[in-house]
């Protein structure tokens, strides 16, 4: 080989391409696979906040005289000062009574709410513990042993584990599907502090006598945004569906609650003569975890090509 | 190679080793007292006393710990508290269905998935390599009990073509056997086929970039010959890799489907524990599928000296 072609790689050295984060997002919404998944997550967050305002009843109210309605069937209920009004059923109801259309749009605040928590909480938890365990030695060895632990357990046995400790509850729920979470987000993050110590401004830093804390915040955290941004994306979808898949079970929040396994799980038993009771909130459900997808999957195109290149 | 295998296995006791401490705190998390829980509503303090001297309650922490371990290496997992017998015998009489489900999913997703990857990554940027991706897409975001009722609806209940819900054992003849098991495998394999055939496409297209792939095209082999011998066999491990990842999928999702499917396995098993509080049981149940988990992917690691000679080890 000769000594021209050794030296080549060292004169074309990667510069990180610095881009303004307008331009990331104009370059992330070239594709439509990300705008129809951005679109998607919108308007599913519009109709779980607007659900009051969109002639919803209350999503826990029982009418045993019109249980099991079809989709599109009106029945008419006290409206509370003598009179009565009538109600369009756009979804039907479900066995007891209740309006599946509000239940519905009910739900998508639960899984809203149970996915950001998570996604937060895993990223928080997740990148505190993975900076110090990729920065302190001693530390990494044990955390690590009981990553590894965690990780070889499958995440929805874990979760109903836990669930099966505690009263059902939305925060033992957040709980439970956070801490199969937490080790996968510590595996990142600690990978991303392993090399990034190796970096010359990070030495650099040392030399000079930064304290640790300093480095860790100043230096090295900056590294690991883009791919949690990435990671806290597929938490999201993940905590939803498994937040679902809980309720469904029977594992999750109490029945009453609107969340859209609960509406699926009380569907389960008249489903052959009934559908529609699963359909609505399968679509709905179906319809967040493919809007999260296509985004995160842009979103690591363009936030992270390398891990992109490896997937 | 030898010294390899030796410490492969050996590297899987402190994963197992650390299972088996969570798996125990999760336990003794338990808010409740075991001993009275089983002793039911009517039990006096007496009865409850005793219970808790047989259950080994009353000795430290540490002890109840390596006694567990002791019994569970002796494949006593303990009694269960719903059923009254021992979970072992649980196990032995709820595995077939489950190992049934997860076999054919298995073959389906094997069957299925990686010429889907290898033909996507031979036509990328074409309809064909688009409807795969699509597919990917949609099977990671459809939950598999969504899509599980969905299929029963259409094909068991609209068109007849299978029965409901339900298991017929192996020894009630090959017919009833597969007719009841492959709308549940082909409702598993939906995720774990969009997973694998996604990792085959990706790894068969940076393979396909090499040197010797130009090579063998033009000593003038066959597209086909090409790609099942040469880009195939090259792109083997990351396939492999994720299958065995893609376990931790399965056996989450036959967690589930048992329940849609009504399919009397170790999943349902499990969530009956859930449901029943039975302790014991979930306890034994985690660890297995664990122990699963960890061996299959053990096993995965062996097999790249296998699937690639140039690994020495």
């Amino acid at each position: 080989m000769t000594n021209s072609l050794n030296v080549a790689p060292a004169m074309v050295v990667e510069t990180p391409t610095k881009r303004a984060p307008s331009a990331l997002l104009r370059g992330l919404f070239q594709n439509p696979a990300a705008t129809i998944g951005a679109t998607l997550l919108v308007l599913i967050i519009l109709v779980a906040v607007l659900a009051p305002y969109l002639g919803t009843l209350d999503p826990t109210a029982i009418d045993p005289a019109s249980r099991n309605a079809l989709p599109g069937s009106v029945s008419t209920l006290d409206n509370g000062v003598g009179g009565e009004r009538s109600y369009t059923h756009w979804m039907g109801t479900d066995s007891l009574g209740r309006d599946i259309y509000s239940r519905v749009l009910y739900g998508g605040r639960v899984s809203l709410i149970v996915g950001l928590s998570v996604a937060t909480l895993s990223l928080g938890f997740g990148l505190l513990i993975g900076l110090v365990a990729g920065y302190v030695r001693w530390v990494d060895a044990v955390v690590m042993r009981i990553m590894d632990g965690l990780m070889a357990i499958p995440s929805i046995l874990l979760a109903i584990a836990l669930v099966s400790l505690s009263s059902a509850g939305l925060g033992n729920v957040v709980v439970a599907i956070t801490i199969p979470e937490i080790p996968r987000v510590v595996r990142l993050v600690r990978a991303i502090v392993l090399s990034a110590r190796q970096e010359p401004y990070v030495e650099a830093a040392i030399s000079v006598g930064t304290r640790t804390p300093m480095i860790l915040f100043r230096h090295i955290l900056p590294n690991t945004i883009a791919p949690l941004i990435v990671q806290g994306t597929y938490v999201f979808g993940s905590a939803i569906l498994l937040e679902a898949i809980l309720s469904f079970l029977g594992a999750g929040t109490p029945p009453e609650h609107p969340t859209w396994g609960n509406i699926i799980a009380d569907g389960r038993a008249l489903f052959r003569i009934y559908p529609h009771t699963l359909l609505f909130p399968g679509i709905f459900l179906a319809l967040t975890v493919l809007g999260v997808n296509l985004l995160g999957d842009q979103l690591r195109d363009t936030l992270d090509p390398r891990l992109a290149k490896r997937i | 190679m030898a010294a390899f295998v030796i410490r492969r296995i050996l590297a899987t006791i402190p994963v197992l080793g650390m299972v088996a401490v969570i798996v125990f705190l999760i336990l003794r998390l338990t808010p409740g007292d075991p001993a009275t829980l089983l002793a039911g509503d009517n039990a006096t303090l007496a009865q409850i006393e005793e219970i808790r001297r047989h259950l080994g309650l009353d000795r430290s922490i540490v002890v109840q710990f390596v006694s567990w371990i002791g019994h569970l290496l002796r494949g006593d997992f303990g009694e269960s508290f719903f059923f009254k017998m021992p979970v072992a015998a649980l196990i032995a009489d709820r595995i077939q269905p489950t190992l049934s489900l997860a076999l054919m999913t298995l073959i389906f997703t094997i069957v299925i998935a990686v010429p889907m990857g290898v033909i996507a990554a031979n036509r990328r940027g074409t309809w064909v390599d688009h409807a795969v991706m699509t597919f990917s897409v949609g099977g990671f975001s459809i939950p598999v009990f969504v899509l599980g009722y969905l299929l029963i609806y259409v094909f068991a209940i609209r068109l007849n073509w299978f029965p409901v819900q339900g298991f017929k054992s192996f020894d009630a003849g090959i017919r009833p056997f597969l007719s009841h098991l492959l709308l549940p495998s082909l409702t598993l394999s939906v995720v774990y086929i969009a997973l694998v055939a996604r990792i085959a496409r990706a790894s068969v297209i940076e393979v396909l970039n090499e040197d010797y792939i130009r090579t063998a095209y033009s000593k003038g082999l066959t597209n086909r010959v090409v790609l099942t011998q040469h880009a195939l066999r090259n792109a083997a491990i990351p396939i492999v890799t994720v299958i065995g990842m893609g376990v931790a999928l399965l056996i989450g999702g036959a967690v589930v489907i048992e329940s849609v499917y009504n399919i009397p396995g170790l999943g349902r098993l499990t969530v009956d524990a859930v449901l029943s509080r039975d302790y014991p049981t979930i306890q034994a149940m985690v660890l297995l599928f664990s122990f699963i988990y960890v061996m299959i992917n053990m096993l995965v690691d062996l097999s790249y000296a296998v699937l690639d000679p140039r690994i020495r080890y």
